[in-house]
């Protein structure tokens, strides 16, 4: 199927130098293999991307194959937040909600072009990037993905569970928004991800 | 395409658009319809009659009857052809707005259709833009124009004087940049990315209810007679 190799099963190896003993680098390797091939899915579709994930979750490409035939509708027994189209900001408020309804362990997949950068809507009604609301794992590029690209890159986002390790605080950091304006990375760095891109760059603000 | 029935090219056995049944006359379509003139709803020319001068104007564009009133009289004509017995316009297709380029005017459009007469009128209505935007609402007469208007006013800010309730229905009540369908408006809104999304997060996603909808006091207050009593008895409904 034109696949990269699979990851090889023992990505997670005992590393003598390493403060950790033999008995906890084991137990990560056998929960990280539980948790790569039984994720739940939270199907964020708002678009045709969700039809490209229909297709992916139907019977000829088989999402339960990697373990995700359950998907999960409840925010609050998924694992991984697939995102399958645009993002409006009236939206945004709920993917962040939905995000925070998530138990830890949770990763989020950005699926398409809208999803990761906005894509071809870029105007005053689609947030540019839903990295700039929620941290994202794996960015599926496309417009739509096909399916087989959407698997590619749930197949790299298992390799990153597979090498998880506990002892790594900052992996399970919950994301914290500023209060004031529930923002979780900078202004400025806001501003530099969704500058000038499209095809509308003569279009100019008429306030800061 | 010259409208004989089967035709050359394609061979026997080919169906075309139009030539579904060997022999059928081809049925009747728009091609031909000139862009500008032709014969006119009559309903133009019957409402010119009976509202003059606040009928400004008619227009035939590719075989649609455009009605160009005066903005102050657009309810009643749209209320004469609705309740008048030889118009009976009773669907409301649409209402938009179409703003020009240049400081042209901004038209208030409403979509009329008459199913018993089998017409279709476009009602216009021209504003200037210079002065505030206001047009008398067409609620009265069609209760489905409460969302067209709400949305009309949403994009062009355009208010509809007797809508019950004119509030944004696509953006958020807290949207703060403007009305996004009018000219002067960047595409990419007026604030920069980091300030909408701030904007946006911070906003309630339930806050486009109405206090209206959200006043249970008030609702009670609407009920039949008898159905307060019953209520006020503590009569539970459902099990």
């Amino acid at each position: 199927m034109g696949l990269s190799p699979r990851p090889e099963p023992a990505a997670v190896s005992w590393q003598p130098q390493s403060q950790e003993g033999w008995l906890t680098t084991r137990l990560d390797f056998l929960v990280n293999w539980g948790r790569s091939n039984s994720l739940w899915p939270m199907p964020f579709g708002t678009a045709c991307c969700a039809i490209e994930f229909m297709a992916t979750a139907a019977s000829k490409f088989d999402l339960a194959r990697f373990g995700m035939e359950r998907m999960s509708f409840s925010p609050r027994q998924a694992d991984l937040l697939i995102c399958a189209g645009r993002v409006p900001f009236k939206l945004a408020p709920v993917i962040r909600r939905i995000w925070q309804q998530m138990p830890q362990p949770k990763w989020a997949i950005s699926m398409g072009a809208c999803a990761s950068s906005g894509g071809m809507f870029d105007n005053y009604a689609v947030v540019q990037g839903i990295d700039t609301i929620i941290p994202v794992d794996v960015y599926v590029p496309g417009c739509p993905p096909r399916p087989e690209g959407l698997i590619y890159g749930i197949m790299m986002l298992q390799r990153k569970i597979r090498t998880e390790r506990m002892s790594d605080p900052s992996i399970r950091r919950e994301m914290e928004p500023d209060p004031t304006s529930q923002l979780y990375i900078p202004p400025s760095a806001i501003d530099e991800l969704s500058e000038p891109f499209g095809n509308s760059v003569h279009q100019t603000r008429s306030a800061p | 395409m010259s409208g004989a029935p089967g035709g050359d090219a394609g061979g026997a056995g080919l169906l075309r658009a139009g030539h579904a049944v060997p022999g059928a006359p081809a049925p009747a379509s728009r091609r031909g319809v000139p862009n500008r003139g032709g014969a006119a709803n009559p309903s133009a020319a019957a409402a010119a009659a009976k509202f003059g001068a606040a009928v400004r104007r008619t227009e035939v564009v590719c075989g649609d009857t455009n009605l160009h009133v005066a903005p102050a009289s657009a309810l009643d004509v749209i209320r004469w052809l609705h309740d008048d017995p030889s118009q009976q316009y009773e669907y409301l297709v649409d209402v938009t707005a179409v703003e020009q380029r240049d400081g042209g005017p901004l038209e208030v459009v409403w979509h009329l259709r008459s199913i018993a007469c089998r017409r279709f009128l476009r009602v216009k209505a021209e504003l200037d833009t210079s002065k505030p935007l206001v047009v008398p609402s067409v609620w009265p007469v069609y209760k489905g124009a409460d969302w067209l208007e709400r949305e009309c006013y949403d994009m062009f800010g355009i208010r509809f004087e007797g809508h019950p309730d004119l509030r944004r229905i696509l953006m958020w009540e807290q949207y703060r940049e403007g009305f996004p369908l009018r000219k002067d408006f960047p595409l990419r809104g007026r604030f920069s990315r980091a300030e909408q999304l701030k904007q946006a997060l911070t906003g309630n996603p339930e806050a486009h209810y109405s206090m209206e909808e959200l006043t249970i006091a008030d609702a009670f207050d609407d009920l039949p007679v008898e159905m307060k009593v019953r209520l006020g008895h503590g009569e539970q409904v459902g099990e």
